[in-house]
């Protein structure tokens, strides 16, 4: 598999091995394999900030589109047909409901999985192998086809309809599989000699999980929790399935109402004709970033405090 | 030692074992939630699909080279929905594959630490962008400057959204490309270096050789995205289900086609709702055989390694 | 009772597997009650996997298996039948590297107290303060009470982890190398510490440190290769042991 140079002392004498030609200062070959290192790594560096630049680049549009429409009236108003008297305030609402409701069926379901899989089952039998394999297979499913379940078992079979319950059940079964797999390698990082020093006192396991191996776990798992919600909080394909609304005039009073997010929203303002829409969608990835941002924060402090209270 | 005498309350091990169980139980019954959620998606997908196939025939709908669901006359031919996908996937692996690829080097072999620490956590804000703002690039920025270059550009295209996936994509093939090449063993990069070969000839002769699988692998779940990613291609790509292999007109994907009927209100039963579940049916298949084969790729190597 | 007199435990023909590997073969051996027992021997000879049957810290080892019998209060250490919790609340483990839990040095204390059913502030306050002192540790802590204990010296540590372990009242403490992580102060002072608690308790400590056991143990039993060569009073064992691997390995000629 491995090209391998050329190692064994040649037979013939005459044959110029790269080590006698080294040997003889040969200027030629060693000069030209480091300019095509030197090329290499230029290439490689250069590939590398594309995706720099594009990041920039995204950044800079969405900020120069959005110049004299992300304003005070834009945060505080229902959507409109006018792009001028358009607003965020619904989406907003709707967004913060919706991912409020995901985090609070999705974070103990998450955790319970993954303390399942790391600490009470056997990893050699065959179920729990494929439990793992299931998680890391439904990682990679579409989020649409999420839609489709939600669409199909909550907004039908269960009878939530088209409301804000049933998004947040269906955004929570598709960010699952990150919160399990992060809060798994979180609980693999808590050292055996803490559980130990627990049993050795007479600590049941439970009593153990609790009293030492989720505090140690903590901001690990809180980390891939956030990650995975500012996740949901950008997905816009599956309420789409599931029937969130493009254009909503009031602000959701209970899990049951019909809702629409932010990015549905940026979306419907995107499809439109009119130019000036593109500048108030733009105004509203700025809002969805923002919020994206703060949710971060909001983790990183979390995470902050929590190991404080470690050391 | 003087002082009154603590007793514990010694809690009886029944009462511990009953505790441990339950618990077991509940933990148990949250892991069989993920195996629960396959058996569902499986199960309504290829339920609906049944009904679908019920009323047209298979045959039409894999080879048909027309797609006109909602208008009579209708037409189930899904071949323009599946080159138009395979397009948006095929014009985003070409900018994923190079420059996540050319990152996860850059990244694992040559980056000394501090570009490192300043480069990953950007790649990983580009992984956190939401899609839409993706297809938000792709109509008010790419799609502009590929008319600027080719004017017979339309405004919806699927090159134009194909770039978009691709960027968004490039953190995924570097993140996975760059584990399987930290995988690699250091003995070996030190025991070419130690030949005198360049970082380069160690590069290429010796660490993407061994990890070659990790980044197949890589390459596969970038692709697998760009078949699944939907907001992109429902902003940018167009709505147009017509059979070409023109990446600069209009199209239409399938998970384009799912998004674009679901925006309507689409009735259960009728046979709209159960075109968007045979399409549906369809990208599952593809996504999840691509993911099986990645994952697995990805096991085995790890297998290997330990 | 199956305890001799002046016997806390005894452990009659045990043998233990992990797989296929036999790692004990017929352990017997008598354990003084508030005497110090030292267990020595090479590594992998077995005086680890011993004491951890003690408290059954093997049952988390895949494989492990035990046959025989541990008489002790009546009970029988190896079997299924055994509530192993209760167990530990009697037979407390100390660990070769220091462990505290990352909270706070009064949190650490009361670990395992306030697990077993003890709410009562007052109690908790009372059970660190006695835990603290036995463990010689009270005066350098007890005005940062509250302070994590992962600020602590490793020595400092350890006597915290000694401290926990008081603090459930065992009736036995197990210890494996509690002074193998540890510069020679430190160990020193936990020398020190175990001839005052062998006055309350029953201690089993392994060691590497021959130097060691002579300077705390009463009783040593020297294993190799799974079985106990040679087993006795250690001022005895030191000064002329009956076998000659001891006394080669005692006077540091191999292991």
């Amino acid at each position: 598999m491995m090209s391998q140079p050329p190692l064994s002392p040649s037979v013939n004498q005459d044959v110029a091995t790269p080590r006698k030609l080294f040997l003889q200062g040969h200027p030629g070959l060693n000069g030209r394999r480091k300019a095509k290192n030197n090329i290499y790594h230029g290439v490689l560096l250069a590939g590398t900030l594309f995706a720099v630049v594009m990041l920039g680049l995204l950044l800079f549009q969405v900020i120069r589109s959005s110049i004299g429409w992300l304003d005070w009236q834009f945060l505080t108003s229902l959507p409109s047909r006018f792009p001028k008297k358009a607003g965020i305030l619904s989406a907003m609402a709707g967004s913060l409901w919706t991912i409020g409701l995901t985090a609070l069926i999705a974070l103990p379901i998450g955790i319970a999985t993954a303390l399942y899989l790391e600490e009470y089952s056997d990893a050699r039998k065959w179920f729990n192998r494929i439990i793992q394999l299931n998680i890391s297979n439904l990682a990679g499913v579409p989020s649409i086809v999420y839609g489709m379940l939600g669409l199909a078992v909550f907004v039908r079979l269960a009878g939530f309809g088209r409301s804000i319950l049933s998004g947040a059940l269906t955004l929570a079964l598709l960010i699952l599989p990150v919160i399990i797999v992060t809060a798994q390698e979180a609980l693999k990082s808590v050292p055996l000699s803490l559980k130990e020093a627990s049993y050795a006192l007479g600590v049941s396991k439970w009593q153990t999980i609790t009293g030492v191996v989720l505090p140690y776990s903590m901001p690990g798992i809180l980390t891939g929790a956030i990650l995975a919600i500012s996740r949901a909080m950008g997905e816009a394909a599956p309420l789409i399935i599931v029937g969130a609304a493009g254009y909503i005039a009031f602000l959701p009073t209970s899990p049951l109402d019909a809702f629409t997010v932010l990015p549905i929203q940026i979306f419907n303002w995107t499809s439109r004709p009119q130019e000036e829409f593109q500048h108030v969608a733009s105004a509203g990835i700025i809002v969805l970033i923002a919020l994206l941002l703060t949710t971060n924060t909001i983790a990183i402090l979390l995470r902050n405090k929590y190991q404080n209270r470690m050391d | 030692m003087t002082g009154e005498i603590i007793t514990f309350k010694k809690r009886s091990s029944k009462q511990t074992q009953l505790q441990e169980f339950i618990v077991r139980m509940i933990l148990l019954f949250c892991a069989s939630i993920s195996i629960i959620t396959t058996i569902a998606v499986v199960a309504t997908l290829f339920g609906e699909s049944a009904s679908f196939f019920q009323e047209v025939p298979l045959r039409e709908f894999l080879f048909g080279t027309r797609w006109s669901p909602t208008l009579v006359p209708r037409h189930f031919g899904i071949l323009p929905l599946l080159t138009g996908t395979l397009m948006i996937a095929l014009a985003s692996s070409f900018i994923s594959i190079p420059f996540g690829l050319g990152s996860a080097i850059y990244l694992s072999e040559y980056a000394p630490k501090k570009v490192r620490r300043v480069l990953k956590p950007i790649l990983e804000i580009l992984a956190g962008i939401p899609s839409i703002v993706f297809g938000f690039f792709a109509l008010t920025f790419i799609t502009p400057l590929l008319q600027a270059l080719i004017p017979s550009t339309q405004i919806f295209n699927a090159l134009s959204a194909g770039i978009a996936v691709g960027i968004m994509t490039i953190p995924l093939v570097a993140s996975v490309s760059e584990d399987a090449m930290s995988a690699v063993p250091d003995s070996m990069r030190k025991g070419a270096f130690a030949l005198g070969a360049t970082r380069m000839e160690v590069t290429t002769g010796i660490v993407l050789p061994a990890a070659v699988s990790g980044i197949g692998a890589s390459f596969i779940l970038a692709i697998s995205r760009a078949i699944g990613e939907t907001m992109i291609v429902a902003i940018a790509a167009g709505q147009s289900p017509v059979l070409t292999l023109n990446p600069l007109e209009s199209i239409q994907t399938m998970t384009g086609f799912m998004v674009n009927l679901s925006l309507g209100d689409i009735q259960h039963g009728t046979i709209e709702y159960k075109t968007v579940f045979a399409v549906g049916s369809m990208l599952f298949l593809m996504t999840f055989v691509m993911n099986l084969l990645a994952r697995l790729t990805i096991h085995r190597y790890k297998e290997a390694r330990k | 009772m199956a305890e001799k007199a002046g016997m806390k435990m005894r452990a009659e023909q045990v043998n233990f597997w992990y797989g296929e590997h036999q790692a004990l073969k017929n352990i017997t051996l008598d354990i003084p009650e508030n005497k110090i027992t030292a267990l020595i021997g090479p590594s992998g000879c077995g005086k680890t996997t011993f004491l951890k049957i003690l408290n059954r810290m093997n049952d988390y080892v895949d494989g492990a298996r035990a046959e025989g019998i541990i008489h002790y209060q009546g009970m029988n250490l190896i079997g299924d039948s055994l509530d192993v919790a209760a167990l530990r609340m009697q037979i407390g483990m100390v660990f070769q590297k220091p462990n505290p839990f990352p909270k706070s040095i009064y949190e650490n204390v009361i670990y395992g107290p306030k697990r077993h059913g003890i709410r009562k502030k007052s109690q908790l306050d009372q059970l660190v303060e006695q835990s603290l002192k036995q463990a010689a540790i009270w005066d350098e802590v007890k005005d940062n009470l509250h302070k994590s204990a992962l600020a602590l010296s490793g020595g400092q540590q350890q006597r915290l982890c000694i401290a926990r372990c008081l603090a459930m009242q065992p009736d036995l403490i197990l210890m494996d190398e509690p002074t193998a992580a540890l510069d020679p102060i430190s160990t020193q002072s936990i020398e020190d510490l175990l001839l005052t608690l062998k006055e309350k308790y029953t201690i089993i400590i392994v060691t590497h440190n021959m130097q060691q056991a002579a300077r705390v143990s009463d009783q040593t039993a020297f294993f190799l290769l799974g079985e106990i060569i040679e087993v006795g009073e250690t001022k005895e064992m030191f000064l002329n042991a009956k076998h000659e691997t001891t006394e080669r390995y005692i006077s540091g000629r191999f292991g």
